[in-house]
């Protein structure tokens, strides 16, 4: 058997691909790498395309919508994006993420009595444990 | 008398029924959960392999050092990122978060730490309403399989505010998974990563693409996002698993609650029962 390394290949949803192979392509961030073992470290942001891994007579295609590859001598990880990511697509997601903070904060006045109670609850909770603690602190120094 | 075995009667029916609400809903979270704690094994995978690349990182010898690795010298304001879940009826799971969560709270506020929040669920948004706090990003409805697109406004928008020395820390808390029955508030720090000890040898770095900034940047955020979503995952097997213990707990409270009933009820007919019989007795006497 060829030297080979360990390849995975993981998305946030799930693992995709874990074995062995003699050689990886994947599209770096300028232009495609084919690896093998004992290749370099190498750290490259991955662009939207296939990765292949070669083992003995085999291929196997993956379709990674972007995400990292990183390389080491013998282990080879790509962590792969689970939907295809773009700069002003995540500021778009953030400035609705603020709006909706805005909308929470404005809407502040209109809450019902079961979460004011309910924060209520949570704060006298934590101020009898406060309050317990200490009281076990000065048992055990002995000033109670 | 009559009147009273009726309205008790009345009682025990929807009683019942609120039994048979309470069993499905305990039926339906048990399936769910086993469905959420898939979903949970599928998400370790990639962030154990992040961790995996981000030790090696640190292992490395780096020209360039990402500010998501350097801690601040002074903490004036941090970011504080809280799982909820979006509905209710699921025992104490988000009660407890929030009261691990207050000490900090109060703690940084003695320390004239400014706190912004980004809130994840519905629950967190309510109560933070009502208790106040700076809220600067908030997503819901992520439903029962949330993806990590839903997550990657939130936290970008707290990101962002590290990168512009908005806040200088950033803290995750959420319900840790301990097991069906337990689960675990749990309050962490999320940036500055804790640095593991350098234990490599030799003085090697990686070949970055497109630049050493570029590629770390995305590899610390894909972590954090790794990370806060692994959490949110683990949250919804966390409410489930609530839930399922909750509605136990309840449909057998019901239960008690109707042979309780049953009790009173076959006891308000046996004084109607005696009562019409003495009254019988007593007008035939009278007769």
């Amino acid at each position: 058997m060829a030297v080979s390394m360990q390849v995975d290949i993981v998305s946030a949803e799930g693992e995709i691909f874990s074995g062995k192979a003699e050689m990886l392509f994947a599209q770096a961030a300028d232009g495609e790498v084919g690896i093998m073992p004992h290749h370099t470290q190498f750290l490259s942001q991955l662009k939207p395309g296939t990765v292949r891994v070669v083992s003995g007579d085999e291929e196997d295609h993956f379709y990674i919508s972007g995400g990292i590859i990183e390389i080491q001598p013998t282990m080879v990880t790509v962590l792969a994006d689970s939907a295809i990511r773009a700069a002003d697509l995540d500021e778009a997601e953030a400035n609705a993420a603020k709006q909706r903070a805005v909308e929470a904060m404005d809407n502040a006045k209109s809450d019902t009595d079961i979460a004011r109670a309910q924060v209520e609850l949570a704060e006298a909770v934590a101020q009898i444990q406060a309050i317990s603690k200490l009281r076990d602190r000065l048992h055990k120094t002995g000033m109670a | 008398m009559a009147s009273g075995s009726k309205e008790i009667r009345a009682k025990i029916s929807s009683v019942t029924n609120t039994k048979k609400i309470t069993k499905a809903m305990e039926m339906v979270a048990a399936s769910k959960m086993r469905k959420a704690q898939a979903r949970m094994e599928a998400t370790k995978p990639y962030v154990e392999k992040v961790k995996r690349v981000i030790a090696h990182v640190a292992g490395a010898h780096p020209e360039y050092k990402h500010p998501y690795t350097q801690p601040r010298a002074t903490v004036k304001r941090v970011g504080l990122v809280v799982i909820s879940s979006d509905r209710g009826l699921c025992g104490g799971l988000n009660s407890n978060l929030f009261r691990a969560i207050l000490p900090k709270l109060k703690a940084w506020k003695e320390q004239g730490v400014v706190v912004e929040l980004a809130l994840v669920g519905n629950k967190a948004q309510t109560f933070f309403r009502s208790y106040g706090g700076n809220i600067v990003a908030t997503v819901s409805d992520l439903g029962d399989a949330p993806h990590i697109e839903d997550l990657v406004g939130t936290i970008k928008v707290v990101l962002d505010k590290f990168d512009q020395g908005d806040i200088d820390e950033v803290y995750l808390a959420s319900n840790e998974f301990v097991n069906t029955m337990t689960q675990k508030p749990n309050v962490q720090m999320l940036v500055p990563l804790q640095a593991e000890e350098n234990t490599n040898e030799g003085h090697w770095d990686y070949l970055y693409e497109p630049d050493a900034p570029t590629a770390l940047n995305l590899l610390m955020r894909r972590y954090i996002e790794a990370t806060v979503f692994g959490s949110v995952v683990e949250n919804a097997s966390c409410e489930q698993g609530a839930r399922m213990v909750a509605m136990k707990s309840a449909t057998d409270n019901a239960g008690d609650m109707i042979n309780e009933l049953k009790l009173s009820y076959n006891k308000a007919r046996q004084a109607a029962i005696t009562a019409e019989i003495s009254e019988i007795v007593a007008g035939s006497a009278a007769v």
